[in-house]
């Protein structure tokens, strides 16, 4: 396979204003995009912001929407279009945007920093934590995370209405409660702070209504409605909906 | 969508796949569903042929039904109700179904285009998710999901059933045997599958390692709920195949071959 010459539509701009820029770049066997901005800021527009790092899809840095579906650059091999498509690349549409592709991603360690950390249980000390792997599976997958925020940007519940962005927390941190609830030494309940209900009361869990766009576009493959927004949604109902529940916790005490 | 600060791209998404295509299936393959139970069940006829009734009149709750020998008969209701008893009964697996968290992003997408696809824009102009009533309500899915155990159950006695001939002579076996065979291990494997299971069975634990029954019964219940989708599409049409049998051997159309 040789290299053929591509055509692309690059946003270009700041929140000043801005629109999609046509160029024609050459495309190698085996490149990425994150190759052929690479190239166009080597060839054509040497001002062209991007943001990226490791190249090997780690470190969440190069994320963009790339004909409109929100994808890691380095992780996109050209391969998958066809050679005579035009291929679009925009920055995340659900932040800020800074210049080019580049966007402002603060919302997101603002909503980290509203998640309370992790509880170190008060009998144990550093190094004396023993845990069984199949008490920490669940928590492991979401340590998967590299915060590309692609979740965060592709969620409709903040995408489409930037008003609940005060209210919503997004997948990625709706997550780490569900992390952080699951984990076997964490002692939030005990210092009372219940994760569960805050989960619905202060992260906005409510308004996610499980459409999955979170799940389909995590590059790390995590299974985020399935297996910790929904759980997440279970455990609230276990503490606000559920009189069963709430009446066997007041006759049977006994640490689950 | 065109909030400020944000890229200034005005249209509504930039997708070139066909990704209507997914929700417009969606809302097809419901709406075709929701049209044939709906005659089916104000149909109120057609429903039993021996030793056969129809999985959307089981159990039948009104002094109205036609009488099952040995079928799951109950006059709870007595003779006030007047129109077709399968509204009875079918409001809880309609239930289940409707609270359920697949059907859920299937209706949300397909019906209501919240979103339409990901990265589509939604076409409302304010969203709540499910922080109100009525959306609120989805959390009783737990319930539904206790109901939909207690019809799974009648349904396994109705397929027991099917083991007698139309004299309800037991150690039989005919055609629509098999087919409601298939139907109750697509209704089982379905309700099983539910994520309310999962989280019931053992998926509320923060300690597995305490708990090795449980943990297995989850690992289990996870194995079925990552095919959650593909089983409730097939239950749904299993069920609804099922149903057609029983009306088309009850109307007539022809008769139940027998094996033995
Ligand atoms: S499943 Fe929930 S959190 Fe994930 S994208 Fe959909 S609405 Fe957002
Ligand atoms: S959960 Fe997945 S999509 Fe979301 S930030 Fe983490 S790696 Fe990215
Ligand atoms: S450059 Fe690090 S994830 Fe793409």
């Amino acid at each position: 396979m040789s290299g053929y010459e591509a055509r692309f539509r690059v946003w270009r701009g700041d929140e000043q204003g801005g629109g999609l820029r046509d160029f024609t770049v050459e495309v190698n066997e085996g490149e990425v995009v994150l190759d052929i901005v690479h190239r166009l800021q080597a060839t054509q527009a040497p001002d062209l912001a991007v943001r990226w790092n490791c190249k090997a899809g780690k470190c969440g840095s190069c994320s963009a929407e790339i004909n409109g579906r929100p994808r890691l650059m380095c992780m996109t091999r050209m391969s998958v279009f066809d050679r005579a498509e035009t291929v679009t690349i925009t920055p995340l549409r659900a932040f800020p945007v800074i210049r080019d592709l580049v966007t402002d991603v603060s919302f997101n360690y603002e909503k980290a920093r509203g998640i309370p950390a992790f509880v170190p249980p008060a009998e144990l000390a550093p190094g004396e934590y023993r845990m069984f792997q199949e008490d920490v599976d669940r928590s492991q997958e979401f340590r998967k995370c590299i915060e590309c925020f692609l979740c965060q940007d592709t969620c409709h519940v903040v995408r489409d209405h930037e008003e609940n962005k005060r209210a919503f927390a997004g997948p990625r941190f709706l997550m780490r409660v569900a992390e952080l609830d699951m984990h076997p030494l964490d002692a939030a309940e005990r210092s009372g702070l219940d994760r569960k209900r805050t989960a619905q009361e202060e992260h906005g869990l409510g308004y996610c209504n499980i459409t999955k766009c979170c799940t389909e576009v995590c590059p790390e493959g995590i299974r985020i409605t399935d297996n910790a927004l929904i759980p997440l949604k279970e455990r609230a109902v276990d503490r606000k909906y559920d009189p069963l529940v709430w009446l066997g916790s007041k006759i049977r005490r006994r640490p689950s | 969508m065109r909030a400020p600060g944000r890229a200034a791209i005005t249209v509504a998404h930039l997708r070139t796949d066909r990704w209507w295509l997914a929700p417009a299936g969606t809302a097809a393959g419901l709406l075709a569903f929701v049209v044939y139970s709906t005659w089916r069940a104000f149909a109120n006829a057609d429903y039993y042929a021996s030793p056969y009734v129809s999985p959307f009149y089981s159990p039948c709750l009104a002094h109205n039904c036609q009488s099952m020998r040995g079928g799951p008969n109950a006059d709870l209701f007595g003779s006030w109700w007047g129109i077709s008893p399968a509204i009875i009964i079918l409001v809880f697996p309609l239930g289940f179904r409707l609270t359920c968290y697949y059907y859920r992003k299937a209706y949300y997408r397909g019906f209501w285009a919240s979103p339409p696809a990901c990265a589509v824009a939604e076409p409302h102009r304010k969203y709540s998710g499910e922080t109100r009533f009525p959306l609120i309500l989805q959390n009783l899915h737990r319930y539904f999901f206790y109901a939909a155990l207690l019809v799974a159950g009648v349904l396994t006695y109705d397929t027991a059933l099917t083991f007698r001939d139309a004299h309800h002579a037991w150690g039989h076996m005919g055609l629509g045997t098999l087919v409601f065979l298939a139907n109750i291990a697509l209704i089982w494997a379905y309700t099983l599958s539910c994520h309310s299971c999962r989280h019931i069975v053992g998926g509320h634990l923060k300690h597995f390692s305490r708990h090795p029954v449980r943990y297995r019964a989850w690992r289990l219940v996870g194995r079925l709920n990552a095919r959650h989708m593909q089983l409730a599409w097939a239950s749904l049409l299993g069920v609804a195949l099922a149903d057609l049998y029983v009306f088309l051997l009850a109307s007539g159309v022809f008769d139940d071959p027998r094996f033995f």
